[in-house]
């Protein structure tokens, strides 16, 4: 089997698993309160690291280039109230717009 | 469930395009198309295969690339738990939705499964129909980092972050996360900040 395949059988049963976790192994338990209210905070924090990671991530580095224009249209997006696509759109072109700048 | 997919709606594109572009890097790093295909249809988590097909056209071997992307896909550990109450149904049935768990369905879901699979659903689509235009029709589709896409997607995260921090505890959690995750960028390897900013959830276990 190439290397290419071996990755693909590993990563993809390797990821079926992780996401099954929940839904198959925790599903229509009733947790304990605290923990409800720990579970209530995974979104807002797992999504804040990935606004972090998907704009200043460069692999093990810290960077400042484009994407943060797209970060920044996407806040003033999200500011003047602006729907869903619009926030993707001006956050792709304003990215792709300083890019074309550099 | 249809709410989902209307929701969804104008991610597609953006999905199918950054589907297109693992296609295209996929081949570059010696994977045959049909393999790029399976891997977007059974693992359906972009930033991992990227990560994995990175590994290995960079030289790397098999071993690095799949502990690279499982990394990344930990997060989705929490992130079922969140939502597990709302899984209803054969455990069959509710293997094969927990599939369709992905950041942005999961975000946009807000606690409703229907929701969920409705994004899901369409995000599954754009993404290995894009794969499958991008590993066969490869270069000819050109650099997908002059569109934007990448800056796209923090825009996206921020915006459903937003619809989120509706309350005083919520916030406080979300800047922990984000600084907690900046800082470990650095100093640990690609995944291990975003799993580590769920320890600010925490700050929610004693609090009545």
């Amino acid at each position: 089997m190439s290397a290419g395949w071996a990755t693909v059988i590993a990563v993809g049963a390797g990821t079926m698993l992780l996401k099954a976790v929940g839904p198959v192994g925790v599903a229509g338990r009733t947790l304990p309160a605290s923990l409800e209210r720990v579970l209530e905070l995974v979104a807002p924090a797992i999504l804040a690291a990935l606004v972090v990671v998907e704009t200043f991530a460069g692999g093990r580095h810290l960077v400042v280039d484009a994407r943060l224009a797209g970060a920044g249209a996407g806040v003033v997006c999200v500011l003047a109230r602006a729907p869903l696509w619009v926030v993707v759109l001006c956050g792709a072109l304003a990215t792709a717009g300083v890019r074309a700048l550099q | 469930m249809r709410r989902g997919m209307r929701l969804a709606a104008p991610l597609f594109p953006a999905a199918a395009a950054l589907g297109a572009s693992f296609g295209v890097l996929a081949r570059t790093a010696h994977l045959d198309a049909a393999a790029a295909v399976v891997m977007s249809a059974t693992t359906f988590a972009g930033s991992s295969q990227v990560a994995a097909v990175s590994v290995l056209g960079g030289g790397g071997g098999v071993a690095a690339a799949v502990a690279a992307a499982l990394l990344l896909n930990a997060r989705y550990a929490p992130i079922g738990i969140s939502v597990a109450r709302s899984f209803r149904g054969s455990v069959a049935k509710r293997l094969a939705q927990s599939q369709l768990v992905v950041d942005e369905s999961w975000a946009l879901s807000r606690g409703d499964r229907g929701v969920l699979l409705g994004v899901g659903v369409m995000l599954w689509f754009a993404w290995v129909g894009g794969t499958a235009i991008g590993a066969l029709a490869g270069q000819a589709i050109g650099d997908p980092a002059a569109f934007g896409l990448d800056g796209a997607f923090a825009a996206l995260f921020f915006a459903l972050l937003a619809t989120l921090a509706r309350s005083r505890s919520r916030v406080v959690v979300a800047i922990a996360g984000a600084a907690l995750a900046a800082v470990l960028i650095p100093f640990t390897a690609p995944g291990v900040p975003i799993i580590a900013a769920t320890a600010a959830a925490f700050a929610g276990w004693r609090r009545a």
